[in-house]
């Protein structure tokens, strides 16, 4: 086989599969939801799990609900469910908008919200939106359920803190209280259309010209995506002004992250733009 | 009945390719049969210390595993098929897999049989080989020279030939007004052609025939050397290549995995299958380009140019593939001066090996790396006389009156009006206005650029005693018989080869035109050697205007042969017959006639022909072209840098081609829109690059930048018609020549967009990245 040779369950409810994940310590149960990312690995021989545990079939991660304040994404949700769902595009067009951004219509089809936080690439889409949405990450597990911020559940590049036997269920985002701007600018490579860097950013409306609870994110640079936490504070509770964006954009500058085999010069400078260009297409919309 | 000739007849192999019923070698299958795969060195210069395949062996299901050592007793050394006179070639030994020395990354050490293609991938990870790592050489010009890491020992310096053409220049240059003296890289490309490469190989043990199903652009070249290597006689071996999904030159070499299945099926006496997986495509099969090129160009003052010179450093790779030295020497140093009265010009040029993946021809072969370095000297010259480039090109380009044209290195350019394809260029963009709005735009801190390329391009390959003059181990003229059926249905056979080009359709075409029957009637049968007689294959831009003019050859046997049966027929002389839109007529009285299927019934029933006359109706022409053909044109593209990204835009890109007459132009439409795409991704996205240790680094599509139909405008075609004087159908080539021509039309755009922070030239491609860098360099915006 191209793969390591691997057993295939599929598991019938969230119980069966946590139970497939305890079973047997001394094997490595890999979940699969859309494939996109374990299936190239496993090709590659570089992903070489004993177990393929096929979640596709559990209703407990599927579909798209609302709570009071809250809206709740099953991890199972594909990219395609993202961008077409009248919910989330209501709620959370920005989710919406970096959904429709990843990769091209087949992988859409297939791969998942859940799959891609759980991969934790660093130039994946998803976590940039997740972050500038204040989403919460529900795992649960055989000790029952955790939540967490995408900054505690991703580590490092492919490291993520869910445990051999816990599974990400779901992702829950607050409902905006009062009219909110978002914004995903991409900067795609062009051979493989991963984002070289992806700027995500949510405010608050207060009043025309005026941004409160400013999030501003930024993916594909460094080893995960991040808050730029100095960035935002240039521009909350600020009178906004084309040289007020710019001086953002510098101040984006000083609290890059970028990655060790970065091109300083050149990706400091496609942060300063992508994030003055984000704003500026955020400015358009609330001026 | 419709004359279809200039038609755009949808095309008749677009059916079955798009639904999915295509036949590609891959799709082969057969009893017993059994699957290849590779062992492939890691490294890119190493000596091979063991190999060790007892636990392959041992994998249920493994048939058999082989190396070097057991082939190299029984099969020949891959011989390249070009050997440029004067040139001090030196062979490169190419077994078909290493023992000894491995010379490149993706170079086979090893092959595994078996009975499904997984085990044979699984055993081949558990071939263990042994290597010595040894130092590599990548780049063409560092390989060079004596205490250089060599690649072949019987090359004591890595240069495998040193080729040049044209007279010393010496004084020229030193007493000319203007030099203007550029280095170029033309960079490698990977021609990633949509089906990977496959063969399959079935040995008749009983009849001693070896059937061989392979990726090929041309298969009887294929049966030629591949009868060499085997040692299978030509009429023992069968060559078949049904559907071929692209080829862009990386389909013509024979490739060692083709003479490894065939060793296998009959060692193993059970056919064999190997295809290659996209990443073995990357490293495996040939790439393109990799030349470096030192240019001068001498003028004068008031922009007449003078003389072209050229020392150009090919990197050849490891191992001589099948056409590559022709590509950098005649393909490239014979067309240097482009489409200008250059009165001389004199071309160097080394081939080089290298621990690299051998360079083969790639859309173009020589000709875009030609086109590009004068287009781009054009344009230098230009602005240091500071004069309008176009002006300078008009000053330049061959007028219309002088063709015939011979060129400096002797060829004789067949036909053109290269002011007319300008001037129909320059209305379409509006170059006044344009200048006017790029100078409002500069003030504003926004750059835009206009580049052109008035090229011209030798293809249609060509005369055979041409081919035997520069080197070429073979002819290059072509075959076509066509055999009209008892019922006036015809089928065609051709040694063209054509794999993505449409000439199912287009040799449909010609033929309904001249017998007045139905495309529909009509089956284009090629790439078996067992159903075709002989042939050359398809490369060079050549089928429709070698393959299509034999075509058009043999049925006018055909017609001369039925109107002597319908003269019989009619009671009349033959010079009182005539033939027109499928009916054969007695002129003057309209009413007496035969149809062309009646005149086929009678030739086949044979009750009643004329004295002299054989039965059936069947001809074969072979055509030898007398030269070979010029197509030309004038392309320009409109750019737009963003000076705080980098970012390239090609806003507009105006093709106006002169391709002599045309059969459909449809096809010809998606022909340029192909070569324009390939084209541009070398002067924009593409570029392979090896690291120290001669590791491919831009070894997928993650990190080659495959050009995606987004990154286009439109493209705006239009065409003059300046037909062949030599070529029964007035054709020219078309394959090759947006590949061809937009190259520099993009790079000048960008430079001239550049111009104002005084950017003079800058490597392919011309990435975001290196664009910015330029700017910063240069004190930025």
């Amino acid at each position: 086989m191209r793969t390591a040779p691997f057993e295939y369950h599929r598991a019938h409810d969230i119980d069966d599969a946590l139970e497939w994940l305890t079973r047997d310590g001394d094997r490595e149960v890999k979940i699969l939801a859309g494939g996109h990312s374990l299936l190239p690995l496993m090709k590659l021989k570089l992903a070489t799990p004993t177990v393929l545990l096929d979640v596709q079939g559990v209703s407990e991660l599927k579909g798209v609900t609302m709570e009071p304040g809250w809206i709740r994404i099953g991890a199972l949700s594909r990219y395609v469910d993202l961008t077409r769902d009248p919910t989330v595009a209501e709620a959370l067009p920005l989710l919406s908008q970096v959904a429709a951004t990843v990769a091209d219509m087949q992988v859409r089809n297939r791969g998942t919200i859940g799959g891609s936080l759980c991969h934790a690439d660093p130039q994946a889409d998803i976590p940039a939106a997740v972050l500038a949405l204040d989403g919460r990450l529900i795992v649960v597990g055989p000790r029952g359920e955790r939540r967490m911020t995408l900054d505690e559940f991703i580590v490092a590049p492919f490291l993520t803190v869910l445990e051999p036997t816990e599974i990400l269920s779901a992702v829950e985002f607050p409902i905006p209280s009062g009219p909110q701007q978002s914004v995903y600018l991409k900067r795609p490579h062009p051979a493989s259309g991963y984002p070289i860097v992806g700027v995500a950013i949510t405010a608050n409306v207060p009043t025309p010209g005026h941004l409160s609870n400013v999030r501003v994110v930024v993916g594909g640079m460094g080893s995960k995506a991040y808050r730029a936490y100095a960035t935002e504070s240039t521009l909350n509770e600020k009178e906004l002004s084309p040289e007020t964006l710019r001086q953002a954009a510098e101040v984006a500058i000083t609290e890059a992250q970028l990655s060790d085999d970065a091109d300083v010069p050149y990706h400091s400078q496609l942060i300063r733009t992508y994030v003055e260009r984000a704003l500026h297409r955020l400015y358009g919309g609330v001026a | 009945m419709l004359d279809v000739l200039g038609q755009p007849v949808k095309r008749h192999e677009d059916d079955r390719l798009i639904r999915g019923k295509g036949q590609y070698t891959d799709d082969i299958r057969l009893p017993g049969m059994v699957y290849a795969h590779m062992v492939r060195s890691p490294h890119a210069h190493a000596k091979i210390k063991a190999i060790d395949i007892k636990a392959a062996q041992a994998l249920p299901g493994v048939l058999a595993v082989f190396v070097g050592d057991d082939l190299k007793d029984s099969v020949g050394m891959i011989p390249t098929a070009w050997i440029p006179p004067n040139a001090d070639m030196k062979m490169t030994p190419h077994p078909a897999l290493a023992y000894d020395t491995v010379r490149y990354v993706g170079d086979g050490v090893a092959v595994v049989i078996a009975e499904d293609p997984y085990t044979a991938s699984d055993a081949a990870d558990l071939v263990r080989v042994t290597y010595a790592p040894l130092e590599a050489m990548t780049h063409p010009r560092d390989a060079m020279g004596p205490d250089k890491p060599l690649v072949h020992q019987e090359i004591s310096d890595n240069v495998a030939f040193h080729w040049s053409v044209g007279e010393n220049l010496d004084e020229v240059f030193a007493s000319s007004e203007v030099v203007v003296r550029q280095e170029f890289r033309q960079q490698r490309l990977i021609p990633s052609a949509m089906e990977p490469r496959s063969a399959v190989a079935q040995y008749n043990a009983a009849t001693e025939e070896l059937t061989l199903w392979a990726t090929t652009q041309n298969p009887h070249i294929h049966r030629f050397l591949m009868s060499g290597i085997l040692g299978i006689p030509e009429h023992k071996l069968r060559v078949v290549a049904i559907d071929v999904g692209g080829g862009f030159g990386s389909k013509i070499a024979c490739y060692p995995d083709e003479v490894v299945v065939a060793y296998a099926s009959r060692a193993l006496g059970r056919p064999v299958k190997w295809t290659e997986t996209r990443q073995e495509n990357f490293i495996a099969t040939s790439h393109g380009r990799d030349h470096v090129h030192e240019v001068e160009l001498a003028g004068t003052r008031d922009g007449d140019i003078k003389a072209i010179r050229v020392k150009a450093f090919s990197n050849l790779g490891a191992y001589l593939s099948t056409a590559a030295p022709g590509v950098p020497t005649i393909l490239f140093g014979l067309v240097v001066n482009g489409a200008y009265k250059i009165p001389q010009a004199s071309v160097d040029v080394y081939g080089v090996v290298t621990h690299t993946t051998p360079v083969d021809a790639y859309r173009g072969a020589g000709r875009p790396e030609a086109t590009y370095l004068i287009e781009r000297m054009v344009d230098l010259y230009a602005r240091k006389l500071a004069m309008d480039p176009v002006q300078v090109r008009r000053r330049n380009l061959i007028p219309k009156e002088s063709f015939p044209y011979t060129n400096p290195m002797g060829l004789e350019y067949d036909s053109g009006n290269y002011q007319g394809t300008l001037d129909k260029a320059l209305q379409l963009v509006d170059y006044p206005q344009f200048r006017r709005e790029q100078e409002a735009l500069r003030k504003q801190g926004k750059y835009i650029g206009i580049g052109f390329s008035t090229y011209v391009e030798m293809c249609g390959l060509g005369p055979s005693e041409v081919a035997g003059a520069v080197g070429f181990q073979g002819g290059l003229w072509e075959s076509a018989t066509v055999r009209v059926h008892p019922t006036g249905k015809v089928t065609v056979f051709t040694g063209a080869s054509p794999h993505g080009q449409g000439e199912e359709t287009t040799f449909a075409q010609i033929v309904s035109h001249e017998l007045g029957i139905p495309v529909e009637d009509i089956e284009v049968v090629h790439g078996d050697t067992a159903r075709i007689a002989m042939g050359w294959g398809t490369y060079g831009s050549r089928s429709t205007v070698v393959g299509g003019a034999a075509l058009h050859n043999a049925t006018q046997k055909i017609i001369a042969k039925a109107t002597k049966i319908a003269a019989h027929k009619l009671e009349v002389s033959e010079l009182d017959v005539t033939f027109e839109a499928g009916q054969f007529r007695v002129a003057g009285v309209p009413d007496r006639g035969m149809s062309f299927a009646n005149v086929a019934l009678d030739a086949y029933l044979a009750w009643s022909l004329p004295e002299g006359v054989e039965p059936a109706l069947e001809e074969t022409a072979f055509y030898n072209p007398k030269n070979f053909t010029y197509p030309f044109g004038a392309h320009v593209a409109i750019v737009s840098v963003d000076a705080t990204t980098g970012d390239v835009e090609l806003m507009r890109y105006i093709a106006v081609d002169d391709v002599g007459n045309i059969i459909n132009p449809m096809i010809v439409e998606g022909q340029i829109h192909g070569g324009l795409v390939q084209g541009i991704g070398q002067a924009l996205y593409e570029g392979a690059e090896f690291d120290d240790q001669g590791q491919l680094v831009t070894g997928s599509f993650l990190d080659y930048a495959m050009p995606k139909a987004r990154f286009f405008p439109r493209f705006e075609t239009d065409h003059t018609v300046t037909p062949s004087p030599h070529n029964p159908l007035g054709v020219k080539g078309v394959g090759e020549t947006g590949a061809i021509a937009s190259t520099p039309a993009v790079v000048n755009a960008v430079l001239d967009a550049l111009a104002p922070f005084g950017i003079r030239d800058l490597n392919m491609p011309l990435t975001s990245k290196k664009v910015w860098t330029a700017i910063q360099e240069r004190g930025g915006i």
